[in-house]
């Protein structure tokens, strides 16, 4: 840790910490949970986790968190996802894959219309 | 901006360095490429995050939060495997959190302003870098660049604030005495010797908040052209030694300590010295002698601290809560803080409310508010629905207020002129099961105790008006008593040396002045109105309620309660202790205390 010789370097190391503190802080509208259990896994649930963040990115969004969790046990709907917008039930969808993902983002959780072709019922 | 689905906040802290903290930055960092996952997840490091004697090197993982503990670099690919590419907490990694409750400080109440302790309970008084978000040591950054000595001074005397030790002297005055003192180095002392019984606002603002103080230390430094301050805590404080001790090393890392602060040709320096929690230590040349490693014993004034302080020279000495909103006055300016307050006492005070309330702990309001505002609305009343009877303000040199004072605001100026005094801020509550009497004779045993013995009136006065005190509430006091006591009362508080004997008397002056009612019924009736003083009450049962279930009897240490069973039990006076346990277990009420 260099020692802060000016307001500048205050003023990065505060941005810093403030960055760290929402980080922990954070209370996201939307969680996107996604299986990563071994058949999620062969069945290609790290690509369709690569697209979401890279949609989330290319969007900007800020208040969009992604988890992952392991096997939901539906293995021959793998890969699974699950949506939960605030305190809404949870939309659990199955065969989500990175096209399928992009949908989901769009329709669901950007505009509030569930998927109902990939949503697995409860 | 890039998007990270989940961050790793490893800490770098010394400590954990030395344990292999950057070992593991790296080592998750080869993992993490390995696994592809380099883009997704951010390896951040911060300052400390647990104590690094119980955690180790540890890391907390977000959005999870979880806290993993101990770790070595053998356990990064195994818990970068389960938790950031299957998304599995590892319990045997996770840290054993011991849950902490927090009953001295809630949510703030209606009424409440926190200054001095807006960061408790919120912000990890180990992580400076959570002090740095909350416009930690911006104060300091402007004043350094920005502004000249003299501005600092005239800022803070601007905002009207006085010192929180208890006197109420202008804190900028004082700074401005020292200033213009033609001699060097100058020192600066932070009085943490925290004693008056129930109170403990500054223990809690070191323990929380540590870089406030240091950093109004600091600040106060600047102003005076100090080179090196001391904070005098109690040994009774170790939490408090022990994180104050790890802000000082904090703050000099990032160079708010040490020599040439923020690129200036100022620097200062802070270290903690210990005391032995002697209660005269919290006063200044007192504190000063501790200091220099001499007994503890105050000194005749002048020449002040602001002339002749530690090792001889000029030495600004203020209370913790004084340091701890120096930074806000000038982060906000001293019109926002003199807006806080009456007339002549400005902005916020702590205080530490105890004895017969709903709501005990730590409360922070502005001057003004009276004092039924205080007692009923943020203290939440009188428990169990008794009566008000008496508060005691400003520790055991304080003196007892009572219900004709309760519409009185909360200022240095109104106590003063009531009798009593701010102090430092312990408010004791009582409800009208107390005796005034007892409750002299409490505080007097504690000064009486504390006394350092260096001058005659406060060593052997304090005594004797303890010795009446006693002989009053033993039930063998007489009228000619009370006006030794009077007497006593007002050469010691005019002939001591120092602060502790001058207001040692003050709960007894105030209680008879109040309550002198209560002195003569246990001298001339030999009757303690509140039923409390042990000679003066015998216990009773009543016939008509007793069942005769031996319960008391049975109980009883020193079997003076005898009685066949289902018949009417009798408690012999001679052999009754008067403990009051008979009473406690009685299921039917029966037994009743009487006095006179």
């Amino acid at each position: 840790m260099p020692a802060i010789k000016s307001l500048e370097d205050l003023k990065k190391i505060r941005e810093a910490a403030l960055q760290k503190r929402d980080i922990k802080t954070t209370n996201a509208r939307v969680q996107i949970v996604i299986g990563m259990g071994t058949p999620g896994i062969a069945a290609g649930a790290r690509d369709t986790l690569k697209e979401f963040l890279s949609i989330i990115e290319e969007q900007g969004l800020t208040d969009v968190t992604v988890r992952q969790t392991g096997n939901f046990g539906l293995d021959s709907m793998e890969p699974v996802v699950q949506v939960i917008i605030e305190d809404n039930a949870p939309v659990t969808y199955g065969k989500v894959t990175p096209y399928a993902a992009r949908q989901i983002m769009e329709q669901h959780i950007l505009n509030g219309a569930v998927l109902q072709a990939h949503v697995i019922p409860s | 901006m890039k998007f990270f689905r989940s961050h790793v906040l490893v800490s770098v802290d010394p400590q954990c360095l030395e344990m292999g903290a950057h070992e593991i930055v790296d080592a998750l960092n080869d993992e993490l490429v390995s696994w592809g996952l380099i883009d997704e997840i951010q390896v951040l490091e911060t300052s400390r995050l647990g104590d690094p004697t119980r955690f180790g090197p540890d890391l907390v993982v977000y959005p999870e939060n979880v806290h993993y503990a101990n770790l070595s670099v053998d356990d990064i690919p195994y818990l970068v495997e389960e938790q950031f590419l299957k998304g599995r907490v590892v319990e045997k990694f996770v840290a054993k959190e011991t849950i902490v409750t927090d009953d001295e400080l809630g949510a703030p109440k209606a009424k409440e302003v926190r200054i001095v302790l807006r960061n408790c309970g919120k912000i990890d008084p180990h992580n400076i870098e959570e002090y740095i978000a909350e416009d930690g040591y911006q104060a300091l950054a402007n004043a350094l660049t920005s502004m000249t000595p003299e501005q600092v001074i005239d800022e803070v005397m601007r905002s009207g604030l006085r010192g929180r030790g208890g006197a109420g002297f202008p804190a900028a005055r004082k700074w401005q005495l020292c200033r213009q003192v033609p001699d060097n180095p100058k020192y600066l002392t932070c009085n943490a010797d925290e004693g008056d019984p129930g109170a403990f606002m500054n223990r809690r603002v070191l323990e929380s908040d540590p870089h406030s103080v240091v950093e109004g230390m600091i600040l106060a430094a600047y102003a005076i052209g100090a080179s090196m301050g001391y904070v005098y805590c109690r040994a009774e404080y170790p939490i408090a030694v022990a994180n104050l001790n790890v802000a000082i090393e904090q703050a000099r890392e990032f160079g708010f300590l040490g020599n040439n602060i923020f690129g200036t040709d100022f620097s200062f320096d802070l270290e903690v010295r210990m005391g032995a929690g002697a209660f005269v230590c919290g006063e200044e040349t007192a504190l000063i002698a501790s200091i220099e490693g001499r007994r503890g014993e105050p000194r005749p004034r002048p020449p002040f601290p602001a002339v002749k302080g530690v090792w001889g020279k000029p030495t600004n000495n203020n209370n913790v809560e004084t340091y701890a909103v120096v930074p806000q006055i000038l982060l906000h300016g001293a019109d926002w803080y003199s807006a806080m307050g009456t007339e002549k006492s400005k902005g916020t005070k702590t205080f530490a409310i105890a004895g017969d309330v709903v709501n005990t702990g730590l409360i922070e309001v502005p001057f003004g508010l009276s004092l039924r505002d205080v007692i009923f609305d943020v203290g939440g009343g009188i428990k169990d629905g008794k009566k008000f009877k008496a508060i005691q303000t400003g520790g055991p040199m304080g003196g007892c207020l009572v219900e004709e004072h309760l519409d009185l605001p909360l200022d240095y100026e109104a106590l003063t002129a009531a009798g009593s005094m701010m102090g430092s801020g312990g408010l004791i509550i009582m409800d009208d099961e107390t005796c005034m009497v007892d409750i002299a004779r409490f505080f007097m045993e504690f000064t009486q105790e504390e006394s350092c013995g260096k001058c005659t009136p406060c060593r052997v006065g304090t005594r004797r008006i303890l010795d009446i005190l006693e002989k009053i509430c033993n039930g063998k006091g007489t009228l000619a008593d009370i006006d030794r006591l009077e007497m006593l009362c007002e050469e010691v508080a005019k002939n001591s040396l120092c602060g502790l004997g001058q207001g040692a008397p003050n709960p007894v002056v105030s209680t008879l002045k109040h309550f002198r009612e209560e002195y003569i019924a246990h001298v001339v009736e030999k009757r303690c109105p509140a039923k409390v003083c042990r000679a003066l009450i015998r216990y009773e049962i009543t016939a008509s309620t007793c069942t005769g279930c031996t319960v008391c009897a049975r109980n009883c240490p020193v079997e003076a309660i005898s009685g066949e069973r289902r018949q009417v039990h009798t408690i012999d006076a001679k052999t009754c202790i008067r403990c009051g346990i008979c009473a406690q277990v009685c299921n039917f009420n029966a037994i009743s205390v009487e006095s006179g």
